[in-house]
C-alpha cells in the first residue's frame, strides 16, 4: 500500500508546474480564489495560495484573519460547521478536494490535522494510534498493526517515552507527549499533507521546543501547514510564509523574505509588532 | 501627632466590610445546612413512618396443627384425581375444624362458636396445604404436620394492633370452682385487688365507658371473662378451658379497652388463640407468603408476586421500547441532524412531552393501545408501552444532555484521522458519553416503575390471582398494588400495604445503586 501511494504522487508530482513556488518545490496543494462564509459573515476573501511539498508552510495574522478557517478548508473540516460555505478550487493530485464529489473521509486520510488543543481519545495510547489505520483498513494483521504503531511513534519521538506504558490511557501524558501522540495519530494513517493548527500555543517552552523539533524532522516526508501564533515560531520552523489579515491574503513568499525584507508595508508593521 | 497612613492590615474600615462578607458567608452555609437538613429530616420520617408499619407485616402468626389425611375427606370415591385434591378446600378446611374442635371441645353443639372457632383460620388458608397434597398423593391416609396462617384480625391481636389493653397480674387464686350458674368463681386473699384498682383508675379516666371493656383472666390455657369483682373473689364466663386450671396460678388479668361489639375478634376467639399460644401452636414466623402469594381477598393470605413479576415484566417491555429508541433517537438529534427550524420544534416539543401528566399518557394508551390497536386490557405489554411513551422524553433529555457534555474536541479528532461521523460517534462519542445515557435511562425507568396514574387506565389495577407468564397476560404492578390494597378497609392491609412500599422502594434503591456503580465504574475524566 505504501509503495502505491509513493507511486502515484511522483507520477503526479512530477506532472505539476513549478513557477509560481519560485523554485523550492513542486506545490503539492494549489488553492485558487477559496472564498469562506459563515452564514452572511465573510471570513475569507478570495486567497490563492500554492502549497509546496516537504516543507513548512506558515500562516501568520492577527487573530480573527482566518488563518484557522483556511487551514480547514484544506481537510473540508469546515463541512462540520453548518453554516460555513466555501467556494474556490483547492487542486491536490489535479484534482479539486473542494468538490462535493470528493469524500471528505478519503480526503481527511490524506491530510491529516493537529488540533491546538492536544485531544487524544479517551482510550490507551495504543488505541490512539492503530485507531486510523483500523477504520482504514491499513493493517492487515496484528503485527502489521504493531510496527505500524511503533513506527508512527518513532516518528513522532514519542516511542522512546511510552513504549513500556503502550496500554495506559492516552489522557495520562503530559501536554507536550499528548501532542506528540496526536501528531503520530496523524501519521499514522499514512497522510501526504499534514495540518497544524497552533499546535504550541498550549505547551510550554520545552515542549514547543520539542514539537519544533519534530516538524523540522517531518518536512522531510510530509508537506506541513502550520498556523501560529508566534512569529518566531514561524520564522524557526518554515520555509514559506503567508501573512493573512482581515480575511484577506496579504503577502506570501520565502520565510526569510518576509521577515527580513516585507514587501508589504502591513507585514511589516506586524511583523514588527506595531499591531496585532 | 503627624498623619500615619492605616496600617494595610489593620485598616477599620477594610476590616468592618471584611466582617460584613464573612458573616453574609457564615449565613449563606447555614441555610445551605438548613436545607440539607430539612431534605435529610423529610426522607428519614418518610421511611421512619413506612418502615415502622412495614415492620409488623414482616412476620406473622401460623397455626399448627396436626391432622390425618382421611382419604373419606379430601378424596372421596370419584373425586380422588389429584386435581379434584388440589380443589377440595372444603374437605382440608374440615379437616382442621375438627382438628380445632378437638382442642376446643366446648364450641361443640354450639352453631356460633362452632363458626367462631373456625374463623381462626381463614377457609382458603388451607389451598396451599391442598395443593401440595395433591402434588404428592401418597400422603393421603398419612399423618401430617401443618401450619396454616393465623386470621389477619387475631394476628393484629396479638401484634397488639387491635386495641390498647391493660395487664395485670392477679394474686395467688385458692381455689376455682364452678358455680350454680355455669360461672366461675375464683378466690384468693387480696387476690384481685390490683386489678380492681387498675379498673378503678380506668373510671377515673373514661368513665361509664370503662363498664363496656372485656376483662379477660388468663392461666395456662383457660381464660375467662370477668362478670363480677371483690377484693377475694371474682366470678367470670369460662371462655376457654376449665375452671381448675385456675387453682393455685396467677392468672394475667387484661383490660382490653375497646369493647367487643366494635371489635372483629371476640372475646372467645382471643381466649382459643391466647390457649393455642400457651400451647406453642401459634407462632410467630417471616412474612415470606408476601414474596410468594398472590393477591387475595384476605390479607393474611395476599402477597405481591403478581405484581413483582407484573412490574418486571411491564419494566422489561419499557425498557426494550424506550432505551433503544431514546438512545437514536437523542443520537440523531444532537449529532446527526442539521439545526434548523424543524428540529427546534421537534426539541421544544420533547421537552414539553416532558412535562405532560401521566395520566395523560394513560388515556392515550387506553384511547390507542386498547381501543384502537386492540391490545388486550391490563396486561404489561400495555403498561410497558405506555410507560415507555412516558419516559421516551426523559431519556431523550438526559442522552442529550450526556452527548453534549461530550467535548467537541474528540469529535474532531475522529474527523480528522478520516473517521466517518458515524464512527466517530459509535467509537468515541458514545463510549464517552454511555454512562451518561446510561444513568438517564436507568432513571427514567425507576420513574417509570413508580408510575400509577397510567397504569389504572389501562386496567392495570384489576385483581390479579395468577403470576402472569408473559407480556400479554392480566397482570397488576408494585404501585398499583399499593393503590389497591391502600383502598382496603381492613385494618391488617395497613402494614401490608407499608410492606409492599417498602419492597418498591427496594426496587428503585437498586436501580438508583446501578446508577451510582455505572457514574463511579466508566465516568471517564479528561
Amino acid at each position: 500500500m505504501e509503495s502505491t501511494i509513493t507511486e502515484s504522487r511522483e507520477t503526479i508530482t512530477a506532472g505539476t508546474s513549478m513557477d509560481e513556488t519560485e523554485g523550492l518545490t513542486y506545490p503539492r496543494i494549489e488553492c485558487k480564489n477559496i472564498n469562506v462564509s459563515y452564514g452572511d459573515k465573510r471570513a475569507i476573501f478570495d486567497i490563492s495560495l500554492p502549497i509546496p511539498d516537504r516543507s513548512v508552510t506558515a500562516l501568520i495574522g492577527p487573530s480573527g484573519c482566518g488563518k484557522s478557517t483556511f487551514l480547514r478548508c484544506l481537510n473540508r473540516m469546515n463541512d462540520t460547521i453548518e453554516s460555513c460555505k466555501v467556494t474556490g478550487e483547492i487542486i491536490m493530485d489535479g484534482e479539486n478536494i473542494n468538490d462535493p464529489d470528493i469524500d471528505p473521509v478519503l480526503l481527511r486520510s490524506r491530510v491529516g490535522m493537529v488540533f491546538q488543543k492536544p485531544n487524544p481519545f479517551p482510550k490507551s495510547i495504543f488505541d490512539n494510534i492503530a485507531y486510523g489505520p483500523r477504520i482504514h483498513g491499513l493493517a492487515a494483521t496484528r503485527e502489521d498493526l504493531d510496527e505500524m504503531v511503533e513506527k508512527s511513534l518513532r516518528r513522532a519521538g514519542l516511542w522512546e517515552e511510552v513504549k513500556d506504558r503502550l496500554s495506559s490511557p492516552g489522557n495520562s501524558l503530559s501536554g507536550g507527549q499528548q501532542q506528540r501522540l496526536c501528531i503520530a495519530r496523524a501519521i499514522a494513517v499514512r497522510p501526504e499533507v499534514i495540518l497544524m493548527d497552533e499546535p504550541c500555543s498550549a505547551l510550554d517552552p520545552v515542549a514547543t521546543a520539542r514539537i519544533e523539533e519534530l516538524i523540522d524532522e517531518l518536512r522531510k516526508r510530509y508537506c506541513i501547514v502550520i498556523v501560529t501564533h508566534s512569529m518566531q515560531q514561524a520564522a524557526r520552523v518554515s520555509q514559506r510564509t503567508a501573512f493573512f489579515h482581515l480575511g484577506e491574503l496579504v503577502e506570501m513568499g520565502d520565510t526569510d523574505q518576509i521577515f527580513t525584507n516585507p514587501r508589504e508595508r502591513r507585514t511589516e508593521d506586524y511583523i514588527t509588532g506595531r499591531f496585532g | 501627632m503627624t498623619d500615619v497612613p492605616p496600617a494595610p492590615f489593620r485598616n477599620e474600615k477594610a476590616l468592618k466590610r471584611l466582617k460584613k462578607r464573612r458573616a453574609a458567608d457564615t449565613r449563606f452555609r447555614l441555610y445551605g445546612l438548613s436545607a440539607i437538613a430539612f431534605a435529610l429530616a423529610a426522607l428519614s420520617l418518610l421511611l421512619v413512618s413506612i418502615l415502622s408499619q412495614a415492620i409488623s407485616a414482616a412476620t406473622y402468626h401460623v397455626v399448627r396443627y396436626d391432622v390425618v389425611l382421611d382419604p373419606a375427606v379430601i378424596a372421596p370415591a370419584g373425586k380422588d384425581k389429584p386435581a379434584d385434591v388440589a380443589r377440595n378446600i372444603d374437605g382440608f378446611y374440615e379437616l382442621l375444624r375438627s382438628n380445632l374442635l378437638q382442642t376446643f371441645p366446648d364450641a361443640q353443639g354450639n352453631r356460633l362458636a362452632t363458626r367462631q372457632l373456625g374463623d381462626l383460620v381463614t377457609r382458603l388458608a388451607v389451598l396451599p396445604v391442598a395443593k401440595a397434597v395433591a402434588a404428592n398423593p401418597t400422603q393421603i391416609g398419612q399423618e401430617l404436620t401443618v401450619k396454616v396462617p393465623l386470621n389477619d384480625d387475631l394476628d393484629l391481636y396479638l401484634k397488639g394492633a387491635v386495641s390498647p389493653e391493660a395487664r395485670v397480674k392477679l394474686g395467688a387464686v385458692e381455689q376455682g370452682s364452678e358455680t350454680a350458674t355455669g360461672q366461675v368463681r375464683l378466690s384468693g386473699p387480696n387476690a384481685f385487688k390490683g386489678l380492681q384498682s387498675l379498673i378503678a383508675t380506668q373510671r377515673a379516666e373514661v368513665g361509664d365507658a370503662a363498664d363496656a371493656r372485656s376483662i379477660l383472666v388468663t392461666s395456662g390455657t383457660a381464660t375467662g371473662r370477668v362478670v363480677s369483682l371483690s377484693a377475694d373473689n371474682l366470678e367470670m364466663d369460662l371462655l376457654a378451658g376449665s375452671a381448675s386450671d385456675f387453682q393455685g396460678t396467677r392468672p394475667l388479668a387484661r383490660i382490653i379497652a375497646l369493647p367487643e361489639a366494635q371489635r372483629n375478634v371476640s372475646d372467645k376467639q382471643i381466649a382459643w388463640t391466647l390457649a393455642l399460644k400457651d400451647m406453642g401452636r401459634i407462632s410467630r414466623v417471616p412474612h415470606t407468603s408476601l414474596l410468594t402469594n398472590t393477591d387475595s381477598t384476605y390479607p393474611e393470605l395476599a402477597g405481591a408476586l403478581a405484581a413483582i413479576v407484573g412490574s418486571l415484566l411491564t419494566m422489561l417491555v419499557t425498557g426494550f421500547i424506550a432505551i433503544p429508541v431514546g438512545i437514536f433517537a437523542s443520537v440523531y438529534l444532537e449529532e446527526f441532524a442539521p439545526r434548523n427550524r424543524l428540529t427546534e420544534i421537534i426539541e421544544v416539543n420533547i421537552n414539553n412531552l416532558a412535562a405532560v401528566p401521566s395520566i395523560v399518557f394513560g388515556l392515550l394508551g387506553a384511547a390507542v393501545f386498547l381501543g384502537f390497536f386492540g391490545l388486550p386490557r391490563s396486561a404489561p405489554l400495555v403498561g410497558g408501552l405506555v410507560l415507555a411513551l412516558l419516559t421516551l422524553p426523559t431519556i431523550i433529555i438526559a442522552s442529550r444532555a450526556a452527548l453534549k457534555s461530550v467535548p467537541p474536541s474528540i469529535r474532531a479528532a475522529a474527523l480528522a484521522v478520516g473517521a466517518s461521523r458515524m464512527q466517530s460517534v459509535f467509537h468515541h462519542v458514545l463510549p464517552v458519553a454511555g454512562p451518561g445515557i446510561f444513568t438517564g435511562a436507568i432513571l427514567g425507568m425507576a420513574r417509570a416503575l413508580g408510575e400509577t396514574a397510567p397504569l389504572l387506565l389501562i386496567g392495570m389495577v384489576a385483581f390479579v390471582a395468577d403470576v402472569p407468564s408473559g407480556p400479554a397476560d392480566e397482570s397488576t404492578a408494585l404501585p398499583v398494588l399499593v393503590y389497591s390494597w391502600a383502598t382496603h378497609a381492613e385494618r391488617a392491609w395497613e402494614p401490608m400495604t407499608a410492606a409492599v412500599i417498602v419492597i418498591l422502594l427496594m426496587f428503585l434503591i437498586t436501580m438508583n445503586g446501578i446508577v451510582v456503580f455505572l457514574r463511579r465504574r466508566f465516568e471517564r475524566r479528561w
